[in-house]
């Protein structure tokens, strides 16, 4: 189902911010930065370009899913509206879910191309950094939509949400620097986090190397979350919609 | 002749057919077993005070809201099994406008029509002839946050009918109009039973469901408490006419005895006595022959309204 409203999208605010990272962190903080091992041997805007965009990718995931979706049930009950239609809630949930690859196909593009004009790619692997971001900000955004398909007080869930999941991950998913840095009870956190796994695959396609193995896991984990999540808020979009 | 009757018989199957049906949230009973029977063409109503069921049974209907108990079927198919397919063919007005307040008022009927599967061109057209139907053209691109209350009230109406529905259930569809809004609306409701749309609709403004109403049941707490016309209604559970008596506050409860005897029911209320009676004017006589002077003094028709509070009673019950 296509949701006209959201080709309103906002192209600024989905590829700027990632971009001044970019910027900032790369061409600034790195030239501070010595190549070695810790960046595999890149330089550091080389090294930060791909995680960027996956980190970017995230932070676009969880700005769709959480108050648009919420809001679609409690206060613009668009969904609410939706449903006398012959649509579903599980269709609902679907448009949602595509709107957000959508967004997130765009916002990344604009970033890749930008970031190539600044040299931050070393071959063509960025396009498979693409996918990988578009991949995990649906592996965040799923859960996230099952979350606000279920809360009745979004406020408090969702400034939980940010604080106790969403920082963390952003620190601890080597995005900046390798987890090797990160002392190994937190480094546990990344096992866990959408964002690393992202992070790593993004990494390997763009700078090459890697081992197949433990790539195909970090694929799994996002496959796995984007899945798992998914049925699940598919299950919370019926529960809210059909009372 | 056999052709006939077969016809006559397709005619006759109910739109909307409940048996004992039953809506519960967890342990709140909104609706407890009502037995309705909807036919093709029919204005009908249902009434009732706040928190009697009649939202819970409407959507129900609508097919977003399953039974608890009880069977039901809607345009000869099971809401339970066929949602999809009988959502195709209704319009549905819910109580609480929810349109998208981000679109423009064009934008959320062609929307609102894309939903049901309906082609561009056929919405672009839908949306125009709708927006000239709710008068509401010449906001056609403002948004829809900008509107009144009333014009609100009017697009989710003129949404409701994007699809050109069989049947259309209206939730208190006047709520909140002005009287020329509300007037028209009456107009273009009735103009839409003439083509042959069955209309459902809840309401509490009795004037509304005696002007729209062929057939209505009134619902309490859960319950279908009577079900007939108008006039049907007014006949079995009124009279007539009504003589009120107006009297300063805490006066009218002397009067009481007084009036014992002059009709077939008195009503006694703080400023008011009201006497239920086949003739208003001999009534009054004799009230006056028995002495009794009232500040004032009304002879009136007997109205749905009367009806409606004898059988759900005059003061709130939440
Ligand atoms: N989603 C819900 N969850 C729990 N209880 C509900 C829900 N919806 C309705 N109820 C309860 O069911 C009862 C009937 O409500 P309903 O909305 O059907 O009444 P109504 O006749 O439409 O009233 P009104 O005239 O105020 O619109 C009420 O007691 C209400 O509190
Ligand atoms: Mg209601």
């Amino acid at each position: 189902m296509w949701y006209r409203r959201y080709w309103r999208s906002n192209l600024y605010s989905s590829g700027l911010q990632p971009l001044l990272f970019l910027a900032a962190m790369g061409l600034g903080f790195g030239s501070q930065v010595e190549p070695g091992p810790d960046t595999g041997g890149v330089d550091y805007l080389h090294f930060v370009a791909p995680t960027l965009l996956v980190s970017g990718a995230m932070m676009i995931a969880v700005f769709e899913s959480t108050w648009k979706v919420a809001s679609g049930f409690q206060w613009q009950q668009q969904y609410v509206a939706v449903v006398t239609t012959p649509i579903t809630p599980g269709q609902v949930f679907g448009g949602e879910l595509m709107w957000v690859g959508m967004r997130l196909l765009l916002s990344a593009v604009v970033y890749g191309i930008v970031a190539g004009a600044l040299g931050a790619w070393l071959g063509p692997g960025a396009l498979l950094v693409v996918l990988v971001g578009v991949l995990t900000g649906l592996a965040c955004a799923a859960p996230i939509m099952a979350l606000s398909a279920t809360v009745r007080n979004p406020s408090n869930a969702f400034s939980a949400l940010l604080r106790f999941v969403v920082m963390p991950v952003m620190l601890f998913s080597g995005t900046f620097f390798p987890i090797s840095y990160i002392p190994v009870p937190a480094r546990m956190l990344a096992w866990v986090s959408p964002l690393w796994h992202g992070n790593e695959l993004a990494r390997a396609a763009a700078l090459g190397g890697g081992e197949w193995l433990p790539l195909v896991g970090h694929g799994a984990f996002l496959v796995a979350l984007l899945l798992g999540g998914g049925l699940l808020a598919r299950s919370r979009f019926y529960r809210r919609l059909v009372v | 002749m056999a052709a006939a009757g077969e016809r006559s018989a397709r005619e006759l199957s109910p739109l909307v057919s409940a048996k004992a049906l039953v809506k519960r949230f967890g342990e709140v009973e909104a609706v407890r077993g009502i037995d309705v029977e909807v036919f093709k063409g029919e204005a009908f109503g249902f009434l009732g005070p706040n928190g009697a069921g009649k939202s819970s049974a409407m959507r129900m209907v609508g097919c977003v809201s399953p039974r608890s108990d009880g069977d039901l079927r809607v345009l000869d198919m099971d809401p339970q099994i066929d949602g999809p397919s009988i959502r195709a063919r209704l319009g549905v007005v819910p109580q609480e406008d929810n349109l998208d307040t981000e679109l423009s008022i064009r934008q959320n009927l062609q929307v609102y029509g894309r939903y049901f599967g309906l082609s561009r061109a056929h919405v672009r057209a839908k949306a125009t002839e709708l927006m000239e139907f709710a008068q509401l053209t010449e906001r056609a691109d403002d948004e829809v946050d900008t509107l009144s209350g009333g014009m609100k009230r009017r697009l989710t109406i003129a949404r409701s009918l994007v699809n050109d529905p069989d049947l259309l259930l209206l939730d208190e569809p006047t709520t909140g109009l002005d009287p020329q809004a509300r007037h028209l609306l009456w107009d273009r409701l009735f103009r839409l039973k003439q083509l042959g749309v069955t209309l459902l609709i809840t309401t509490h403004y009795m004037d509304e469901a005696e002007q729209l109403c062929d057939r209505l049941v009134i619902m309490d707490n859960g319950r279908i408490v009577a079900e007939g016309s108008p006039p049907e209604l007014i006949a079995s559970y009124s009279t007539r006419e009504v003589l009120e008596l107006r009297f300063a506050p805490g006066e009218s409860g002397d009067v009481a005895s007084t009036v014992d005897g002059l009709a077939d029911r008195v009503e006694v209320l703080p400023d008011r006595v009201l006497l239920y009676t086949e003739n208003g004017e001999a009534a009054l006589s004799a009230t006056h022959a028995r002495g009794v002077q009232p500040l004032s003094c009304l002879v009136r028709r007997s109205t749905l309204e009367d009806v409606f509070l004898r059988l759900t009673g005059r003061t709130l019950v939440d």
